[in-house]
């Protein structure tokens, strides 16, 4: 049967020679290696979930009574964005469920990114050949947090409503073009003009997620063409691959990853609340939660904007104000750091050659202190973002929390960055060659022990 | 049938018993937590069916990839070299039609670009200017007009001007401080309800140091200190709005805000 089919395919495009090859390419075993993977099967799953709710989803301002199951909102002036997704929520079958496993894939989708740079960079999987899939990679994660923010702020509930408000002031914050690219965004002074709902929707159903899909395909293409690095081991040269076939082995394992994320995202969806937008209410101007916290990946550029200092720069009647600084110039800076990095160290070590043989990451202590110390400073600033909660938690003025994070940023990198630098180097020495000789102690017929070396 | 297709059978069993039951919990009304449950069930008994099939039924063979050679050839680049670059040559030497051609095609570009410009209007004049008038009252969200004794001292209203209910530009925080604080009306204070830092509701009235605070990053500003930052990210003070009592007892503005409300901008200056 199936060989028939491949017969009849192979009559019409001549593809058995490369069917044959492609069914025996080496995966190489690591579990590491698949943390990609994860992020491939979260999108499929966003894919399909997401394509259930625009199904049912009408975003558009225009005004309207709610008048529905959910009581407490019964009468309130909504948009018609908001109350279809409340109908999505009460009143289609499936459709809460759609939402929430949506919502958690999204969550899981940008951690996955971010942990499968993680691997790549403290193995240094992205140096040459691979520097245009760590840019393709980064491409994708700033897509997808962009992705991710247009798609929760469509509801247009007061947390998201809030969210959109301050992302046009950070957008109007941008010295010489601000005012102009906002007004573009939101059709003139936000929030009044009611135009940005739709745009979000074509920028999150269809532009941004061809767009993912697109860089996905061309990362999966250089991947195949480049083949997967391995971490170094007997029989490991920089002129092989080693590893189990795609087909059946891989696949096999391959298959049970994608059930996985399927069974987590929906048992989540299922049992964990997420995003309950029928209690945050509709979007009100001039109403607000407190407290109120984006999603995590988020989350750090909100920390960044309460606990960086309020400087304006003011030349020539001109004027940047202080939302820039940490909204703006910050993740600018990180993520072209982020970006060079490749070549950063291409040129600090004078290395130039290409490297299929990953490193261990302690082997390099520099990177990996580096590494360490980056995601330290962002994890900070995503602690510094849910500082109002903290600050009630443990009876302290607001202030002294922001504090806290200020110096918190400043120094915890650092400190983290030598600990981990010194880490790998005692981790190194012990691994390498001074690990001293096993014995075995045996007593003696004098009462004292021999001593005999183990191979 | 031994031990490990037994467990593989058992979950594979799972996926089956999964999958029914999301249809049933599907037709008996849709609950959330057992549509959801049960195609997670689904799901986890296929992924462990595949697990033990891959780590206990598919031999453990191990296949060697060789690596392609790359950079290709001296040959291969030079034959490429030849053709995009000193090949070219040849072809393009008519100097003054490439550069045409390379104008016509940024030109053409540029008037694709254009048309974004309909997205919005220059921000122009609404970014510098509220619905705020002289002489205009002020109106609560449910219609109702603000008179000098409606507010209890340390009261706080959120008000808008005259016929602009809802206008997010206008919006103002109202505040009863009391007399014997510098420079108010009646007992009452008017700041822009719009945080200078990134545009939220400044909805935080704390009475006794009277302070407004916005939640969403926790500027602090001073309301009998014309507004100024105490703490925070904000980087300028909340505009305050000029208002005097009326002699029909019924609060009004005496003008705009004297500066642009909100957050900064380039062009504010
Ligand atoms: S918007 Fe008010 S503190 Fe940031």
């Amino acid at each position: 049967m199936i060989s028939r089919l491949l017969d009849w395919i192979d009559d019409r495009l001549g593809t058995a020679h490369f069917v044959s090859h492609a069914l025996r390419k080496a995966f190489p075993d690591h579990w590491s290696f698949m943390l990609g993977e994860i992020n491939m099967y979260t999108f499929l799953v966003l894919i399909a979930t997401g394509t259930f709710l625009a199904l049912f989803f009408d975003p558009s301002a225009s005004k309207m009574t709610y008048n529905g199951p959910y009581a407490l909102l019964d009468g309130t002036h909504v948009s018609s964005a908001y109350d279809s997704a409340l109908k999505l929520s009460f009143e289609v079958n499936g459709g809460l469920l759609m939402r929430q496993v949506h919502h958690w894939a999204a969550l899981i989708f940008v951690a996955g990114i971010i942990t499968h740079m993680a691997r790549v960079f403290f193995t240094g999987a992205f140096r040459k050949p691979r520097e245009i899939n760590w840019l393709i990679g980064l491409g994708m994660l700033m897509l997808a947090m962009f992705e991710g923010f247009a798609g929760y702020s469509m509801p247009d509930d007061l947390l998201s409503g809030t969210g959109l408000r301050i992302a046009v002031s950070i957008l109007l914050s941008v010295p010489f073009i601000g005012a102009w690219a906002s007004s573009l965004l939101a059709g003139g002074v936000f929030p009044d003009s009611g135009v940005m709902l739709p745009r979000l929707f074509v920028a999150h159903v269809y532009i941004i997620p061809a767009t993912i899909a697109a860089l996905m395909a061309v990362h999966l293409a250089i991947l195949w063409r480049q083949k997967h690095t391995d971490f170094p081991g007997p029989g490991r040269t920089e002129r092989n691959v080693v590893g189990s076939p795609l087909f059946p082995k891989y696949a096999a394992k391959s298959m049970a990853l994608f059930a996985a994320v399927v069974a987590i995202v929906f048992a989540f969806g299922a049992v964990v609340q997420i995003n309950p937008i029928w209690i945050w209410g509709p979007y009100v101007p001039w109403q607000i939660l407190s407290p109120a916290q984006p999603d995590w990946y988020v989350g750090w550029l909100d920390g960044a904007l309460r606990i960086s200092p309020p400087v304006a720069f003011h030349f020539f009647g001109r004027i940047i104000p202080s939302p820039f600084w940490p909204a703006v110039l910050l993740p600018g800076v990180l993520f072209t750091f982020v970006a060079a990095w490749p070549w950063i160290e291409a040129a600090w070590l004078n290395d130039r050659r290409a490297h299929h043989l990953l490193d261990l990451p302690r082997n390099v202590p520099v990177r990996t202190g580096i590494g360490v110390a980056v995601i330290t400073f962002c994890f900070g600033l995503l602690l510094a973002g849910s500082g109002d909660i903290q600050a009630r938690y443990v009876q302290e003025p607001i202030t002294t929390i922001t504090r806290f994070y200020q110096i918190f940023c400043l120094i915890a990198p650092i400190v983290a960055f030598f600990l981990t630098y010194w880490l790998c180097v005692e981790l190194r020495s012990r691994s390498g060659v001074h690990k001293a000789p096993r014995v075995r102690l045996r007593r003696n017929a004098e009462g004292g022990f021999d001593e005999e070396t183990i191979a | 049938m031994i031990a490990k297709d037994r467990v593989i059978a058992a979950a594979l069993a799972a996926a089956m018993l999964g999958a029914v039951l999301f249809i049933a919990a599907y037709a008996t009304g849709g609950s959330r937590l057992y549509e959801g449950l049960s195609l997670a069930l689904s799901a986890a008994g296929l992924c462990g069916a595949a697990v033990g099939w891959a780590f206990w039924i598919l031999p453990d063979e191990q296949v060697e990839d060789e690596r392609d050679d790359y950079p290709s050839g001296a040959s291969d680049r030079a034959a490429e070299d030849l053709e995009t670059t000193s090949g070219l040559i040849d072809v393009t030497r008519k100097r003054l039609l490439t550069r045409m051609l390379y104008t016509a095609l940024g030109i053409f570009g540029l008037a694709l670009i254009v048309p974004i410009r309909s997205l919005g209007p220059a921000l122009g004049d609404a970014a510098f200017h509220t619905k705020w008038r002289k002489g205009l009252r002020m109106q609560r969200e449910n219609g109702s007009f603000v008179k000098a004794s409606d507010l209890n001292v340390d009261s706080v209203a959120t008000v808008f001007p005259e016929g602009a209910v809802g206008d997010a530009q206008s919006q103002t925080v109202l505040i009863r401080v009391g007399d014997g604080v510098a420079a108010n009306a009646g007992g009452y204070i008017a700041y822009s309800k719009v945080c200078t830092h990134a545009g939220c509701p400044v909805a935080l009235y704390r009475t006794a140091a009277k302070q407004l605070m916005c939640p969403c990053h926790q500027s602090i500003f001073d309301v009998v200190n014309d507004g100024a930052v105490v703490a925070g990210p904000a980087d300028h003070a909340l505009p305050r709005l000029p208002i005097e009592v009326g002699s029909d007892g019924y609060l009004r503005a005496t003008g705009d805000y004297p500066e642009p409300v909100g957050p900064g901008f380039w062009e504010r200056g």
